[in-house]
Parts: C-alpha cells; structure tokens; sequence
C-alpha cells in the first residue's frame, strides 16, 4: 500500500463528482428536503469553500458525501464518485478502507471530537493500526505529521485535556492526512477558536493542503474566511446549490441575489454591514419547499415566473447560477 | 461633572492557584478601570482571547463575583449586593445578555415563560402587555409570533433578539453582552447589532463582550483590549482598530480574514504561546512581540496617552520611547 506520494498541483482531472445528492431526514410531519439534486466537481488540489446559512444543509452534504449521515437522515439519490468509484455503492468493508485513507474528515467542533482517554499518539496508533500501516514507521510517521500541523513531539504523550483548542484543531488536522487521502472535508474547522488561533490553525490547514496536493472541500459561513483558502465558492441555500463560481467572482460579481445578500450584510473592517440586508434564515418549511425558485420568499427581486417556475442551472458544474434573472459571468471557466 | 453611570476603578481579580498552595494566584483581571458616562450612553467593547478576562470583568460588573482589589461605582455610589433587595434593585438598572442562544432557553417553556419569570420577579407586566410588546418591537420581533412557541421553533438569530428583549422590559440602563452573535451566522451578525445601536439611541448603554473585530470596527463606540488580563490598549473604535499602536492589537487587526484574497494573511504569525506568567513584572505580551526588547521584560509597561488623542491609551514602552515609529 501507498502511504507516500509526490507532491500533487492542481490538475484538470476531477478528484470528486457528486451528481444528484439528494437527502431527507425523516420527521413525524413528513421528510425535510435537507440536501436537493446537489452538483459538485473538485479538481485534484482544489478548494471549494462551501458557505451557507445555519440549516442550508452544508454540513448534511459532506456527511452525506462520506456516508457518515446518521438516521433519520439519509441519502434517497445520488453518486459521489471519488477518483472514479462511486463512495454510496461500495460495500461497507470497501468503503471502510476508502475513509481516511482516501476521504477524510475534520468535523465541526473538532475540538470535542477526540478521544478524552487515550494520549494524542494512541489515537494515531489506533488509526493507522485499523488501516494496516506498517508497525515500523508508526512512530516515525507520527513525528512528521506533528512536525507538518506545528506540534511538538511531546505532544504525543498529552491527552486532550491537556491541549489548548487550537492545538486540538492541528491534532485533527494531523489525523485526518495521516493516510495521505485524495480527499479532506473540513466543516467549519474553526468556529469555536479565537481570531490569532484562527489564522495559525487556517494556515497550517493550507499549507498542508498545498503541500499535499489534497482536494479540499472548506465548510463555513464566513466568506472573509473562506476567501483566504478557496479557489472556487458554492453557496448553498435551503438544500440547494444556487451559485457556484471562482472566489473573484463570488467576491466582486456575484450573480445569485442570495451571494449578494450575504457579501452585504457580513461585517468587515472598513466596510459597514448593512443589517437590512441580511438574508434572515430559512424563509419556508424545510418539509415542503415552494414550487418555483427556492429563494422566491427572501428574494428582494423575485417575479411571478420565480413563483411559477424553479430556475435550471445555467453554466458548468464548476461555475454556474441558478437564477431566471442572473446576469452573464464575468469570468470564463 | 455628572456623576457617572458606572466606574470601575483598579478592578483587580485574582484566583488561588490551581498548582497547589505554594503556586502564585492566577491574575483574571489586573488593575483594570473604565468609566462609563450616564448622560451620552455608549456600546463599550471589550475584546480579548480566551483567558484575556473580558468574562471575569462581565462578572464583576454584573455581581456574580466580588473583586479582589478595585472598586465599582454605580450612580457614584460603591456596589453592594449583600441582600436580595440590593441584587434586585441594581439587576433592574443592570441586565446581561449570554452567548449561548441555544443553552440560555428551557426547553420545556414557551417563550412567554421568560417573560412571566421576569414579570413575577420585578414586579412589571407579563408576557402579552404592552410592554412586553415593546420590547419584542424593539428586536423587530413581534408577540404574536414568538410568544409561544418553544425554543426549538426558533432560530439561534431569534432566541437572541428574545433574550435582549427579556432584558429590556425591565428598562435597565446598562445591558452587559457577553459574546452575543458569536454563535450566529456571520450574515446575522449585523442584524443584532443593529438592534444594539437602536436601543443605544434609546439611552442604553452596552458593555459588549466579543472578540470579532469587525463588528466592533462597525458598531463600538471605544474599545478596550485585553490580553491575559491586562489592558493593552483602549480609546474610540474605529481609530484603534484602524491605526493600533500597541503591537498585540496590531497582530488581532491583521488576524482578521478580510473579504477579499489576501496572501499576507497566509504567512506565518508570532505564535500566541503564553509562555510569562500573568502578574508578572513586565508587558505579558513580550514573548510574542516582534518588537519585545530588555525593558519589555523587566518593567511592566504603564497606560500612556498617545499624544493629542487623551481618550486614547496605550500599554506599550515601545510606543512611549518612540511614538513615531508607531506610524502605520
């Protein structure tokens, strides 16, 4: 088995293909559309950052792409095809060996997700033992990932308690490139740290994405934040994907409504927010969206058509608007 | 001079060690004072990592806690919350809002509950009067909508624009918020706050707890920062946070992700270690200050006013030395 490779660039083959992801999550009022006919594509050494609101199914999506969703939820539809083989139609023994070692995942409030009884150097044991890596450079391996997140060595020997949040977050980060995935999810990987911490923790991220050649997909709902490590932006309202498009775009000529509303209304340093723009959450019931465009009820420009007919996606699934009225991209893809 | 609304004086608060009885206390807060004006209301920020005091100072201000040195004034007078008559009668001029939008509802009530605790306990109008009305218009929330429902119905933006609400029927002068949006939506964020500015011109004043920069840039009146509890720098928001003098502030103003690709972010920073221990001789950020020097270590720095600007302080001997080096 391969644990080490060459350095990777981003290159035009797709790393990830997620065609048609469409969750539900089971409720005694019927099912919440959590996740609708999501597309995405992510080059080898790409990062998306995918934003949205609170509920807007960014997180049920990567949880989904990974097969990690817990009941009620589930996946009704959909391939999340991951260099060529579908991640929803392997077995479980197979797709047991494809976690970590090919998709892996920093999950929200990382911080709490390590084990409180075993040391830092145990859990990496742990893995790299379930996944057959060789008892011999164990050790070793376990020196240069705390090298590469900035930890010293003697942290091995430390139990969670024992670390600071952010040097909890840089032990997930090591975990989840231990077995040199193709693929990292990282869901909102600092939203619990201070904004210095932030910084460290988001550039150690980036390094070791950078020096690894990963495919990342980047979950937040702060586009400064995001901005500083995407190269493309998938905003997601309600379940659904409605722009998709290269971070200069995202940035200085979005074209769904929805991007305008949140670029306005997101505080910065040097440029007031202005509240009343602010896209004010999930306007309908998750369990029975509108026809006709899902953003029509929070839309400042929505029209009858928007009421009658929900719009088609326009462009590639790299870059494209769903939108009747958006305007023509200012980029080429 | 009016007699302030409140003021702070040397607030001091220290904690046993927690290494055993020959280890040195752990210092909160260190000789910290703030005054705040009754007669122009402000939204005072205090911003800080964690650890740096800002909940240690909302519990001294709030009376959870009792100072180890220092005094608060309120209305001019020393606080004293011995019985429950005091505690009711300065809750009623001074209410808090918490961070958590989730945790600070029970689950098992109605909105309306809140607001009949409040009602039974300050002797004012239940949930469904005017007031209360009032209040709920205040956060652009109405009653017919929130009043009963539970929790859950409710999205985390909601449940704190109802728990400033709760605040509010009892027309405090001062609201202490500690951390009140960083557990909402980035896009939310400004919505809140604006509420904030609203009832400030309303005569409210706010001590408003948060590490998020930006928000402060927007909607602060001053800014006082704190690092392992020590003032470092304080004065008007916008101009601390757009020209810092004092390096650490420096370093939080350009932690901040700007809405924009910046590959200056991406380089590498001092790491933030805090390697002094706190109530030690000298400036607590020197292990991590590209500017720290001999004097950095042996003498704790003092609060200085930057030259003309006397509202403006700064804890930094480097800026007293050479003031003009501090030019952005």
């Amino acid at each position: 088995m391969m644990f080490e490779s060459p350095s990777r660039s981003v290159s035009d083959e797709a790393a990830l293909q997620v065609t048609d992801l469409t969750i539900r999550y089971a409720t005694d009022g019927g099912d919440v559309h959590a996740v609708e006919a999501l597309n995405l594509t992510l080059k080898r050494g790409e990062v998306l950052g995918l934003i949205g609101e609170s509920g807007c199914g960014k997180s049920t999506a990567a949880y989904g792409m990974l097969r990690l969703l817990q009941a009620p939820g589930r996946v009704t539809r959909g391939a999340v095809r991951l260099e060529g083989e579908d991640l929803l139609s392997l077995s479980d023994r197979a797709l047991r060996r494809r976690r970590w070692s090919k998709a892996a995942l920093i999950p929200q409030g990382a911080m709490n997700s390590l084990n409180p009884t075993m040391t830092v150097g145990a859990m990496f044991n742990a893995t790299m033992k379930a996944h057959g890596y060789p008892a011999g450079g164990r050790a070793r391996r376990l020196g240069e990932l705390l090298e590469k997140v900035g930890l010293p060595l003697r942290a091995a020997e430390l139990y969670p308690h024992e670390l600071s949040g952010g040097m909890k977050q840089r032990v997930c980060i090591a975990l989840a490139i231990t077995l040199d995935p193709v693929l990292v999810i990282a869901d909102e990987p600092t939203s619990a740290l201070d904004v210095v911490v932030q910084r460290t923790v988001v550039q150690t991220l980036v390094a070791v994405q950078r020096e690894r050649g990963l495919s990342m997909i980047l979950i937040g709902h702060d586009l400064g934040l995001l901005a500083q490590a995407a190269d493309r932006i998938a905003v997601m309202y309600a379940g659904r994907l409605v722009e998709c498009a290269p971070l200069a775009e995202i940035l200085n000529a979005p074209r769904h409504p929805y991007t305008q509303m949140l670029l306005d209304s997101v505080p910065t340093i040097g440029r007031q927010a202005d509240p009343d723009r602010a896209p004010g959450g999930i306007a309908h019931d998750p369990r029975n969206p509108p026809p006709g465009c899902i953003f029509q009820l929070r839309c400042p420009m929505a029209q009858q058509l928007c009421r009658d007919r929900a719009p088609a996606w326009t462009g590639n699934l790299a870059h494209g608007v769903a939108c009747h009225f958006a305007p023509e991209s200012t980029v080429t893809s | 001079m009016t007699t302030p609304l409140l003021e702070l004086r040397g607030l001091t608060r220290t904690y046993p060690s927690t290494s055993g009885r020959h280890g040195s206390p752990l210092v909160a807060l260190d000789d910290f004072s703030l005054t705040i004006d009754a007669e122009r209301p402000k939204i005072i920020a205090i911003v800080g990592e964690s650890g740096s005091g800002k909940t240690t100072l909302a519990n001294l201000v709030l009376g959870f806690d009792k100072p180890s040195a220092g005094t608060i004034l309120f209305d001019g007078a020393p606080l004293k919350l011995t019985g429950s008559r005091e505690k009711r009668s300065y809750r009623r001029n001074v209410q808090a809002v918490f961070q958590d939008p989730f945790a600070a509802f029970n689950p098992f009530y109605r909105v309306r509950h809140i607001f009949n605790l409040a009602a039974r306990s300050f002797g004012i109008d239940k949930a469904g009067s005017e007031s209360v009305e009032a209040a709920l218009n205040a956060v652009g929330l109405s009653g017919a909508d929130v009043l009963d429902k539970h929790p859950h119905q409710l999205s985390g933006g909601q449940r704190q624009r109802i728990m400033i609400a709760r605040a509010l029927v009892v027309q405090p002068r001062l609201i202490v918020a500690d951390e009140p949006v960083s557990m909402v939506d980035a896009s939310l964020r400004s919505t809140i706050l604006a509420v904030l500015e609203r009832l400030k011109q309303q005569g409210i004043s706010f001590i408003y707890i948060t590490h998020d920069l930006s928000t402060v840039w927007q909607y602060a009146d001053e800014v006082h920062v704190l690092y392992r509890g020590r003032l470092m720098e304080c004065g008007p928001a916008q101009q601390v946070i757009e020209a810092p003098k004092h390096p650490y502030v420096r370093l939080l103003v350009d932690s901040v992700p700007p809405l924009e690709r910046n590959d200056k972010w991406l380089q590498p920073v001092p790491a933030p270690e805090h390697p002094t221990g706190r109530g030690e001789v000298g400036c607590p950020f020197v292990a991590s200050c590209p500017h720290g020097w001999e004097l950095c270590r042996s003498k704790t720095p003092e609060l200085v006013s930057a030259r003309g600007f006397p509202e403006r302080r700064v804890a930094c001997h480097l800026f007293d030395e050479e003031p003009q080096s501090w030019r952005r």
